[in-house]
């Protein structure tokens, strides 16, 4: 089944088989196997990627569904030479051990932050209506969409402070 | 040239505090943290050939019974659909940790419900999965199949080597001031790494090359072999980055030698990757626990006696059995001591290694025990624990090489605030929250596992290292590169370390916390190895050069290294082999849990509030992935004080919640900003680093830390873990 897509900034054409999940065409069709697949279920959030803006589990997704999206995955966010803020910040505070679930931390994060700009609350917020603070306990609870089994969550709660509210991600 | 060692006595030279690059120790980023963070680190499935074939295995719908027939001629008509493999080589269920050799093999009999019979291959994952989801096998089920532990039907052993009796622990009861003789259980847990185990298996020739998710890769290898009934020669396995292990990677599991079975037939790579619900029901569980504790204490709150009985489970034919009281024997004083271990044979998952076999649910136990001995004697419950440290291992009568129990204990008190405790029940509320905090003690015994490494000084003045040795998050990229650059007077951008390939030479691999302190020793000694070769060169003793940022000082000369290499490369190997040190001191880790918990008075559940752990284990590395590892450990605890359970039908003893919507690990919401004190130790009975293990040291015992700050709470004990809000609710009716 033939699929376009932007992703990473690049127009990408698809013709996979329509069972085919966006998580799975992006790492056996688009070689961009830093999205990973821990449940396939939208279980652990491994696979997270942004997708017109938005954070999503991609193993949850059919890639056919996604024509003319825009796909933002953890390659896409910056590279080894060039890494974002909250990359950067992730190494600094050993956001991570073995590393399988960062991307998707970090894709996470990434919307994440965007979604608190924008005002959206979450289940610990006190005022749904007012603008919120980016408290411990406010990071803790957006971010728990992604499992960590080594659990660096503290250290990534710290990567997230650190880059928060600096324009830089 | 190969420096050797074989640990039989202490080793008090002290060689890396001789040495001035000044990063072992420090809390250096992990040099492959940048590849991590952007998705280039490649773990198993992530370098899949161009020609690879997908398989997606099939399992068993019964218990106990034979595998009569499958339509696999149904399956092959369907489109992309390229072989169906089963038959006598597939694994029943993953090699125990350093097997060493294939476990029982064979998909005809069946042991348990989920067991692997078949792997459907074809050209993509899409069609390999609806070809395994259709086809259809003919099964014959025995009926009766044991399935409990606690069935009478359960054939039950008591294995001789586990036991312990010393004195006469029901006289000690008899004449005790205070006794605690409680029941407790602790229910099967998984490992859950975040990576499911997955294989891609590629031959040419005679010989297959699989990309794994793997801790042990030496002992992998044979096993592998002995599976497929090759030469360990014709064998390599590569697992660069393994997405967390935690045990459950310690031993080849079915999906390797399936997919290198399905190679080998086809010609063309095959990718094997486990669902997360066969990673539950096909690779390692921890056992459940039934425990029962007795402890007798005279008035002072002296022990007199320690009891500790466990009951485990395992598949008919696995010799594995969850270590319950191995930290009992040497923990605490008591000069009447009994220790029974017995293992029941059910048809279940396959019981193995799951982050420190033993400590984890034993230790657990033995410190909710001790509280409630502090209760009843009313003594504060972390003097009870000071009091009762030994002056040498009690059963085995050999002294400790080091103890740091009682200053963890005491670190831990003063950073927390625990003289602020209320030692009453439901003293403190914090509007419709019960308020308590809990300590508990931490221990896990010490191992060094024979182990090797390759370090090469190139002309340049670079290093690298070269080992089968894996990372699995425990920070080995980091501190093999930190010991190489000490000793060699490197900075960590000049040395680079290569790891996860059978080709280098074999580490001890990641497992029983064993592997920096072990494989760490390896580098260490083919640095030392280097050094001798460059004295050569110098013409000086060791003890007159001093390497530091690439440079050797020798008197008042300062050469750079790539002046004194002269074109010349060196090379050094480092070869440990555990030796008589472990029997004649009792090494161990120890330390110290404080824990916060609020507890709802209205509906019983529990919220963490706060935690430290005190640790000290050794020489400390690296302090940044140290802490890591303690943050993980003790993450491990609140899961299981709190969440996890493995809970299989009573009726065919399948897994009922095999996965992560339904076993339930502690998510960040779950998790506060724990702290974590690493205490300054050196063991120079250990090795040369005097370093310790620290992987699993965070688990052990955490968990009751905060079930007795349950008690301190509400005044409820729970003996059945996890503390879920239905145990806990029923006793908040009741006066406290």
């Amino acid at each position: 089944m033939k699929t376009t897509l932007t992703v990473n900034g690049q127009l990408r054409h698809l013709d996979a088989d329509p069972r085919t999940t966006l998580l799975d065409a992006l790492r056996n069709h688009l070689n961009l196997t830093g999205s990973k697949k821990g449940c396939d279920h939208g279980q652990c959030g491994a696979c997270t990627v942004i997708v017109n803006g938005r954070r999503i589990n991609s193993c949850l997704s059919l890639a056919c569904m996604h024509d003319s999206d825009e796909v933002v995955t953890i390659e896409g966010l910056g590279t080894p030479e060039h890494l974002s803020a909250l990359q950067q910040a992730f190494v600094s505070h050993d956001g991570f051990q073995c590393g399988f679930c960062t991307p998707g931390q970090i894709c996470s994060a990434t919307a994440m932050l965007d979604e608190v700009e924008a005002g959206w609350p979450s289940h610990v917020s006190a005022d749904v209506t007012a603008k919120q603070d980016l408290t411990v306990e406010e990071i803790s609870e957006r971010m728990s969409g992604n499992l960590c089994r080594c659990s660096a969550y503290p250290n990534i709660v710290d990567a997230i402070m650190d880059v928060a509210g600096s324009a830089k991600r | 040239m190969t420096l050797h060692l074989k640990m039989d006595d202490r080793d008090d030279r002290y060689r890396l505090d001789d040495m001035v690059q000044g990063l072992v120790g420090t809390a250096t980023d992990r040099p492959e943290g940048k590849l991590k963070v952007s998705g280039k680190a490649s773990y198993a499935m992530d370098a899949l050939p161009d020609d690879v074939c997908h398989g997606v295995l099939v399992r068993a719908t019964i218990t106990h019974g034979k595998l009569r027939n499958m339509d696999t001629e149904a399956v092959k008509v369907l489109p992309g659909i390229r072989t169906v493999i089963t038959g006598k080589r597939m694994l029943r269920n993953p090699a125990q940790g350093m097997a060493g050799k294939a476990p029982i093999q064979g998909s005809d009999d069946i042991a348990y419900f989920g067991q692997p019979i078949a792997l459907v291959v074809a050209d993509t994952l899409e069609q390999a999965r609806h070809g395994a989801l259709v086809l259809r096998l003919e099964l014959e089920a025995k009926g009766d199949a044991v399935v409990n532990p606690h069935d009478p039907e359960a054939s039950v052993e008591k294995p001789k080597t586990e036991q312990v009796l010393i004195g006469d622990l029901d006289e000690a009861m008899k004449k005790a001031a205070f006794t605690v003789d409680q029941h407790y259980t602790t229910p099967g847990h998984s490992s859950a790494a975040m990576e499911p185990h997955a294989s891609v298996a590629h031959w040419h020739g005679d010989s297959v090359t699989l990309r794994g998710s793997y801790q042990m890769l030496a002992y992998n290898r044979a096993e592998l072999a002995d599976a497929l009934g090759i030469s360990e020669k014709n064998v390599r396995i590569l697992a660069p980055y393994v997405g967390g292990g935690f045990g459950a990677k310690l031993g080849i599991s079915p999906e390797a030698v399936a997919a290198a079975l399905a190679s080998k037939e086809l010609g063309v790579p095959v990718a094997v990757s486990m669902t997360r619900q066969q990673v539950f029901e096909t690779t390692m569980r921890r056992s459940e626990t039934n425990q029962r504790i007795r402890l007798a204490a005279d008035g002072n709150g002296l022990l007199t006696g320690i009891g500790h009985e466990a009951l485990v489970s395992n598949l008919p034919g696995e010799d594995f059995s969850e270590p319950v009281t191995q930290a009992t024997r040497f923990l605490y004083r008591g000069e009447n001591r009994e220790i029974v271990h017995k293992i029941a044979r059910v048809h279940r998952t396959c019981a193995g290694s799951v982050r420190a076999p033993g400590e984890a649910v034993g230790l657990t136990v033995l410190e909710i025990a001790m509280d409630e001995l502090a209760e009843k004697a009313g003594i504060d419950p972390v003097e009870l624990r000071k009091k009762n440290i030994p002056d040498q291992d009690p059963t085995d009568q050999i002294p400790f090489s080091s103890h740091t129990l009682a200053e963890a204990l005491d670190e831990g008190a003063r950073r927390f605030g625990w003289d602020k405790r209320n030692p009453k029940p439901r003293a403190t509320r914090d509007g419709e929250w019960f308020v308590g905090i809990g300590m508990a003690s931490a221990v896990r015994v010490n191992m060094l596992i024979e182990s090797q490494a390759r370090v090469t000084l190139s002309a340049d003045g670079r290093a690298m290292i070269e080992t089968d040795m894996t990372d699995i998050g425990t920070g080995t990229y980091a501190i093999l590169g930190q010991i190489a650059g000490e000793m060699l007077g490197l900075p960590m951008e000049d040395v680079e370390t290569r790891l996860g390939d059978t080709e280098f030479p074999p580490a001890s691999g990641s497992g029983g916390s064993f592997g920096a302190a072990s494989n760490g020793t390896a580098v260490m000694l083919g640095c030392e190895e280097i050094r001798r070769q460059l004295c050569k060169k110098l013409d000086c003793q060791d003890s007159d050069m001093t390497l530091k940022g690439g440079y050797a000082i020798v008197g008042n000369k300062r050469i750079a290294l790539r002046e004194v290499l002269d074109g010349d490369t060196l090379v050094g190997e480092g070869h440990v082999q555990p030796g008589k040190a472990e029997k004649k001191v009792r090494q161990a880790t120890y330390g110290s849990y404080f824990a916060e918990v609020g507890v709802n008075s209205v509906t019983g559940e529990t919220r963490l509030r706060r935690m430290l752990g005190v640790f000290a284990a050794g020489r400390i590395l690296n302090a940044k992935t140290a802490r890591s590892q303690c943050l993980g450990g003790m993450t491990f605890g609140i899961g299981m004080a709190l969440t996890e359970e493995l809970i299989h039908d009573r009726r065919d003893g399948h897994l009922v919640n095999h996965d992560f919507a339904e076993y339930h690990l502690p998510v960040n919401a779950d998790v506060p900003q724990i702290e974590v004190v690493l205490l300054e130790e050196r063991d120079e009975w250990a090795n040369p680093l005097q370093a310790k293990g620290i992987g699993e040291l965070g688990i052990c015992g955490a968990a009751a830390s905060i079930v007795n700050a349950i008690y301190n709470a509400c005044g409820v004990r729970v003996r059945q873990l996890p503390a879920t809000l239905d145990k806990v609710i029923d006793g908040l009716d009741e006066p406290a």
